[in-house]
């Protein structure tokens, strides 16, 4: 206990030192997100600084053994510092794909030489990744995918087609989901492998959202070729590694329930319809359903701080990220309803500086992938049912 | 802290519900219902329960008691909601514990608290007086008088307080709140007992010119406004406890219907418009419990965000075992109205446990106002 004591002084001070007050408080939008890779863009010289230095201590993944480039930190230390951060209003200095989901595969299936080479860019934020998933006919039905790699000896030829590929037209690499072999049954013929974007023959086609936005594309693979160092785990054993790695994918999408992300919803709220006589926000209704929602909110936060314990302990049952994923999701959905209702009139604007380009909005709209993206909330209730709860015929 | 249970903390599980599987089954709870029992509750099985160094959970070693903290004590009243198990565990070895350990005299401490643990005595808080808990808004009175004080006023859903050995009573003094540690046979004690849907019992009590002792008052006069809310505050916790076993119980019991009862030539589990509910409710006791376990975990490391964090469970707690009760007889369908079948206790047990010491509403209004809005 007196160790970690240590340990809070010590990371509040370095945070008093390295943490920019440009990257302290609430983010004037989701485009002052720090994601880096190689074509990375700053809000301001401030961010880059941030993540070069959050990222050089190793603490944009602080539970990750230092000789990788994480933190090494324990779980308790990793708290201190989340709770450090917290309390000064940080931003994330690394938002990664890397880091939430394909970091965990490689540190689990990986192999030595594939651990070195990648998990430090990635934790210094050097190399933006993206994922290549879902394809138009495999969706909540993923094991169905079609994307096929032929075998040539010492590489592959890749060539296929992925859709909904977050971020694809600014990633640097890629951890894709291959058919190795054709005649197996379906689960048992996919590979997972890893390619830069630009190898000749990668294409992608930003898809535009109803939020006007473009978060996700169409990636298209034509005579790529992949070296067959980069397999990570054994080859048509892919699923295995894909399944670990959506584990890691849903519980941070479940997370957005509890980041929110901005202003607490009840400031939104006061600030914008204003309050009565006691200081209660002015609008009863509203006000009750944002007390419910943030109680659910605050006892979400508490369930993903508890399956992380639950997994360090080995007491976690895999299929505890379905669970998160499709409370989190709902949760974020609700949030962004309220927060729509919260900004009133005020939230309809789709352009224009006084809304930053209509962002309330935006995000609104944008939440509503939460429940449809790394499996539908349907599949994540199929996969209690049947995993955690042994329904019949689940 | 890790928000698990210690290895200690899961074998005290263990042992509680062990101990109430044996000896307060589901059948305890419809014996004392159908016999009408005169006291509601059995001072056998209390005694059993101070034996088990279950009674004393909170209370000091020095006073006979276990010398453990919040968790524990939600360990224990876990238990009990999972078997619906009356006793005088909330008002005796948490409420009334909290307050005379926090708050209490050597000669109130050494005169009650060794009883409590070893299951000999029943105490019981009376704050309630309206159809709400509104601690903020209590109107018994205790007036000076003479050397002491005369208390007027009404309460109600006072647990178990029909047979309560002692009661610590919350009244307004001149400059604030006071409790007071009052017999319940003295001249002005009106004692009626309120059975309650759920076959816990309660009571009404009106105190009229009830004369007590300066030696009476725990704690300060009007100091004891703190002294309450710490009370509350793990009884709340405890409470949300009770709520998430008795949730949990009706979806286990649920859960195995689901496996067995076949219509349309198929167990019902199979269906996927159950499944989907079933997940549902599974994702949301799974919150609860972590909010809950939260919520004592700061109690014992007297965070300041404690009184936050028993609210949130509360509220939480509260809403989630009224959704799994109410799954759980629609689930069963025509025998989850029977009296025969179990779930329909569980429905009214946590109808009683969600309006003790403040239901959802209440909790979700301290997160707003904590939260400025």
């Amino acid at each position: 206990m007196r160790d970690l004591e240590v340990f809070r002084a010590e990371v509040r001070s370095w945070l008093e030192a390295n943490c920019p007050p440009e990257v302290r408080g609430p983010a004037a939008s989701e485009d002052a997100s720090i994601w880096g890779g190689r074509k990375a863009v700053f809000a301001t010289p401030a961010h880059k600084a941030w993540m070069e230095a959050m990222g050089a201590r190793g603490w944009t993944a602080p539970e990750w053994p230092s000789e990788y480039g994480g933190g090494g930190l324990t779980r308790e230390e990793a708290k201190v510092l989340a709770s450090e951060l917290r309390r000064i209003k940080a931003q994330p200095a690394l938002l990664s794909f890397g880091i939430w989901m394909l970091g965990p595969a490689l540190l689990k299936f990986g192999t030595e030489e594939q651990k070195k080479r990648f998990l430090p860019e990635i934790v210094r934020g050097e190399i933006r990744w993206c994922q290549g998933y879902s394809e138009p006919g495999a969706g909540s039905d993923l094991a169905g995918l079609q994307t096929r790699a032929e075998d040539r000896g010492d590489h592959w030829i890749v060539n296929g087609q992925k859709v909904w590929t977050s971020y694809a037209d600014k990633a640097d690499w890629i951890f894709c989901l291959v058919r190795t072999d054709p005649e197996a049954p379906k689960h048992l013929g996919i590979s997972f492998v890893l390619f830069d974007m630009e190898t000749p023959g990668v294409s992608t086609r930003p898809i535009t959202l109803i939020s006007g936005k473009s978060p996700f594309c169409e990636t298209f693979f034509d005579d790529v070729r992949v070296e067959k160092a980069n397999l990570v785990g054994t080859l048509n054993r892919g699923w295995d590694v894909a399944k670990y790695l959506l584990a890691h994918e849903r519980t941070m999408i479940g997370a957005m329930g509890e980041v929110g992300g901005g202003r607490p919803l009840g400031q939104v709220a006061t600030g914008s319809i204003g309050t009565d006589d006691e200081g209660r926000l002015d609008e009863p209704m509203l006000r009750a359903r944002i007390a419910e929602l943030e109680v659910d909110a605050a006892a979400f936060r508490l369930a993903l701080e508890r399956s992380g314990d639950q997994m360090k302990a080995g007491q976690a049952h895999p299929a505890i990220a379905s669970m998160l994923k499709y409370y989190g999701s709902e949760l974020n959905k609700r949030r962004h309803e309220l927060l729509m209702a919260a900004g009133g009139i005020d939230a309809l604007e789709w352009e224009g500086e006084r809304s930053h380009e209509g962002a309330a909005a935006r995000d609104w709209l944008r939440t509503k992938a939460n429940s449809i993206e790394g499996g539908t909330s349907e599949v994540q209730l199929n996969i209690i049912a049947k995993h955690l709860l042994q329904l019949p015929g689940a | 802290m890790p928000l698990i249970l210690t290895e200690e903390q899961a074998m005290l599980k263990e042992a509680a519900d062990g101990f109430l599987g044996e000896n307060a089954p589901l059948s305890h709870l419809r014996k004392l219902r159908d016999s009408r029992d005169a006291d509601g509750i059995s001072r056998e099985l209390w005694r059993a329960f101070g034996e088990m160094g279950l009674a004393g959970v909170i209370i000091p070693q020095a006073h006979g008691g276990a010398g453990l903290g919040a968790v524990e004590a939600g360990v224990v009243a876990e238990s009990l909601g999972r078997t619906l198990a009356p006793s005088p565990f909330m008002g005796s070895a948490v409420l009334s514990a909290r307050v005379l350990v926090d708050g209490g005299s050597d000669a109130q401490q050494a005169a009650w608290l060794p009883k409590i643990a070893a299951g000999e005595a029943i105490m019981s808080l009376a704050v309630d007086e309206g159809a709400k808990h509104a601690p903020s808004r209590i109107t018994t009175t205790a007036e000076r008088s003479g050397n002491g004080f005369r208390l007027n006023g009404a309460k109600a859903m006072v647990l178990d307080g029909h047979v309560a050995d002692a009661l610590i009573v919350a009244a307004l003094t001149e400059g604030g709140l006071t409790l007071f540690l009052v017999d319940p046979v003295v001249a002005g004690m009106d004692i009626e007992r309120t059975m309650m849907v759920d076959a816990h019992n309660a009571a009404r009590i009106t105190l009229s010119d009830v004369q007590v002792d300066a030696d009476a008052v725990i704690g300060t006069v009007d100091g004891g406004e703190g002294l309450l809310e710490g009370a509350l505050n793990l009884g709340r916790a405890c409470a949300a406890s009770s709520l998430m076993g008795a949730g949990d119980q009706a979806f286990q019991i649920t859960l195995e219907y689901l496996k067995t009862r076949k219509q349309f030539g198929r167990a019902i589990g199979e269906f996927q418009a159950l499944q989907h509910r079933a997940a549902h409710l599974y994702s949301e006791l799974e919150i609860a419990r972590a909010a809950t376990l939260g919520a004592l975990q700061k109690l014992d490391a007297g965070d300041e965000a404690a009184p936050l964090a028993v609210a949130v469970a509360k509220a939480k707690a509260g809403r989630v075992a009224e959704l799994a009760v109410q799954e759980s007889v629609q689930m069963h369908g025509g025998v989850g109205m029977t009296d025969e079948y179990d779930v329909g206790l569980f429905m009214k047990r946590v109808r009683v446990l969600n309006e003790l010491l403040g239901d959802a509403g209440f909790h979700q209004e301290t997160l707003a106002r904590s939260q400025g809005f």
